[in-house]
């Protein structure tokens, strides 16, 4: 198989195996959430939670005071520099932008290129931060299992090889592309089985404890 | 209770895992972040002592029973079911160092509620017999006496004899129609006889009626510590049985931070009803006298104090703004720790440390953080509202050779009381 017939392989029916798988498997995982529910609170509620429950869903982004940042500094520099550069990545490259109005039909504005192309390196240079971090910090490094790691290699190629066929460098461009695409498909078909799910979950968590904690009159 | 054995245990955590639970570990990346937020962790440096990792086995058993890849790996033999063995060795993580503080649950960037999951994993280590002796004496003395320390109501009658006798004033018991049935605990009563004393004072002057009851006085809750939920329904109960026969309008719960979880947020879910009265902690109640103009203080302390904040009151009760204000009425000098309020730092003692032996040593170590917390504030007292809380303040201070008196904020208001007798 030459790199054209690959690529146009992994283009239709691999991207195809891995979305289905993707979106499959994070339905079930949802739905292993869902099924179990939450009792309903007997006591005297002080509010209905809801209005927690969305405040904690946008400030559990944020950390809550500055000595708490300050103790993570590293965990929370880091690791805003690899989330948001991979989300400008992601949805502010013209090409992926491209990808998604083939898909689904629709589209948006990308930023200039050169741009994205500097958030890519704070993606590539914050994950690299965060293995190191997680390497040596005795908490980190304690609590890390195999697949944390593999979770990290899934986030770091598809970066990795996005940037290189972006500056042509190192293989064919073709093989670049192929490895990039291959390396997405591998993040998505991962992506349930895996941590990576908390791109997904962490809404439920956040909603969660914020109604929870808003039943009792706490703020989140 | 049935026999302890690891069949039950993990029955018991089964039952514990609800939507929450999966969600949050669902949604762990391994940051560490929880680490930085728990004393147990930053005064030691030991990484065994991160919040999520006290979680463990639960989140083995979750993966086991409730996701289908993890269902799928233990079909085929890839999971590593929970052992007898492993609950032992957690148990110091999951009792002796974790106050249930909750402040983890508020740095978790996605959400999680750690110290919602230590009260449940408990439930499973209980069962299973793993829970420490302290703590399942403590249980055994509020089920068969009726306090965890062993108090009797007899003890609690000579010390209203005594208040009688000294001021002069009336401790009533069994009030029928009384508006606020108070509860103690047994700490109280035994260390801090000011607090009974304070309320009586208080309540006078606002011309509220009131009443203990000798059925049902002991305010505290090993069960929710233990966690072992009969239990803890069982003392529930004593107390909604009491109020509903004296027919109060608001049970007050004492200074004291679990105890008012007890009552006022896992009562009703226990005994799966709602109560037709109202349950409030005493600074509630005070507060609300204040804001109606029925408590009113002279005179200012001139000393400089600052207020330690019952992690149980902020961060799992909704308690914050009520003992500053109340403190603002008789303190001209208050100051605030740099971390309070919902951030506030641990004791060290919470969550039924203090009524493990073993935790002796560690819970003095958690103190440092507390201890490092005032050093920067050069105050002159330090008030609280828990009687657990006033007793690891008390003996970390004199360990730590710092004189600053803790003192209970209810008598401290007492004690600026303006006396009338207009209500007599």
């Amino acid at each position: 198989m030459n790199s054209g017939e690959l690529l146009f392989w992994v283009r239709g029916t691999g991207l195809s195996i891995a979305v289905v798988i993707f979106t499959f498997g994070m339905l079930v995982r949802l739905l292993e959430i869902f099924m179990l529910g939450r009792r309903r609170n007997l006591a005297e509620l002080r509010s209905n939670g809801i209005g927690a429950g969305l405040r904690t869903l946008i400030m559990r982004s944020i950390p809550p005071d500055r000595n708490s940042m300050r103790r993570s500094m590293v965990t929370v520099v880091a690791g805003y520099g690899f989330h948001i550069g991979l989300l400008v990545v992601i949805f502010l490259l013209a090409p992926h932008i491209q990808l998604f109005e083939s898909l689904f039909g629709f589209g948006w504005p990308a930023i200039s290129t050169p741009l994205v192309d500097l958030f890519a390196v704070v993606a590539l240079i914050s994950l690299i931060v965060l293995l190191w971090h997680r390497l040596t910090h005795p908490v980190v490094r304690y609590l890390s299992t195999p697949e944390d790691y593999l979770v990290w290699a899934a986030s770091f190629l598809p970066l990795l090889s996005g940037y290189l066929a972006y500056h042509h460098l190192w293989l064919p461009y073709e093989w670049l592309l192929v490895t990039h695409i291959l390396s997405v498909e591998f993040m998505l078909i991962l992506f349930p089985f895996t941590k990576l799910a908390h791109a997904f979950t962490l809404f439920i968590a956040r909603w969660y404890t914020g109604v929870i904690a808003g039943e009792r009159g706490v703020e989140t | 209770m049935s026999k302890a054995t690891l069949e039950r245990g993990v029955a018991i955590l089964k039952e514990q895992i609800n939507g929450p639970v999966a969600a949050y570990f669902s949604s762990c990346v391994h940051c560490g972040i929880c680490a930085e937020a728990c004393l147990f962790y930053t005064e030691t440096g030991d990484p065994a002592y991160t919040p999520i990792n006290k979680l463990e086995p639960m989140r083995r058993l979750w993966e086991q029973e409730y996701t289908l890849f993890g269902r799928l790996k233990k079909a085929i033999g890839l999971s590593q079911p929970v052992t007898d063995s492993e609950l032992g060795e957690w148990s110091e993580r999951v009792y002796d160092t974790c106050s249930l503080c909750g402040r983890c649950s508020m740095v978790c960037p996605v959400g999680n509620d750690i110290s919602y999951m230590i009260r449940r994993i408990r439930e499973g280590l209980a069962a299973a017999g793993h829970a420490p002796e302290g703590l399942v004496a403590a249980s055994t003395r509020s089920v068969e006496i009726g306090s965890p320390m062993g108090l009797r109501l007899p003890a609690l009658q000579a010390q209203a004899r005594h208040i009688k006798e000294s001021t002069g004033l009336d401790i009533p018991f069994d009030q029928e129609g009384a508006e606020y049935l108070v509860l103690l605990s047994s700490m109280e009563v035994i260390n801090f006889p000011e607090y009974l004393q304070a309320i009586a004072r208080i309540f006078k002057q606002a011309g509220k009626r009131w009443t203990l009851s000798s059925e049902a006085f002991e305010a505290t809750n090993s069960g929710i510590q233990i966690g072992v939920s009969d239990i803890a329904r069982e003392l529930a109960t004593r107390v909604v049985v009491a109020a509903e026969k004296l027919k109060v309008k608001t049970v007050i719960s004492p200074e004291c931070g679990h105890a008012y979880t007890a009552i006022r947020w896992e009562g009703p879910n226990l005994m799966g009803r709602r109560f037709p009265f109202k349950v409030q902690h005493i600074l509630e109640v005070l507060d609300e006298l204040r804001a109606a103009g029925l408590f009113k203080t002279e005179g200012m302390e001139d000393t400089r104090l600052t207020f330690h904040d019952p992690c149980q009151l902020v961060r799992k009760g909704g308690v914050i703004d009520q003992p500053r204000n109340l403190l603002n009425m008789v303190a001209s000098d208050f100051v605030e720790m740099d971390d309070h309020g919902t951030m506030n730092w641990c004791c060290g003692a919470g969550g039924g440390v203090s009524a493990i032996e073993e935790a002796a040593g560690i819970k003095m170590k958690a103190f440092d953080r507390k201890k490092a917390q005032l050093e920067g504030l050069n105050v002159d007292t330090l008030v609280t509202a828990c009687a657990n809380c006033r007793i690891q303040l008390e003996e970390g201070l004199e360990e730590n050779e710092m004189e600053i008196p803790v003192v209970g904020l209810t008598e401290l208001l007492a004690d600026h009381l303006v006396e009338d007798d207009s209500h007599d």
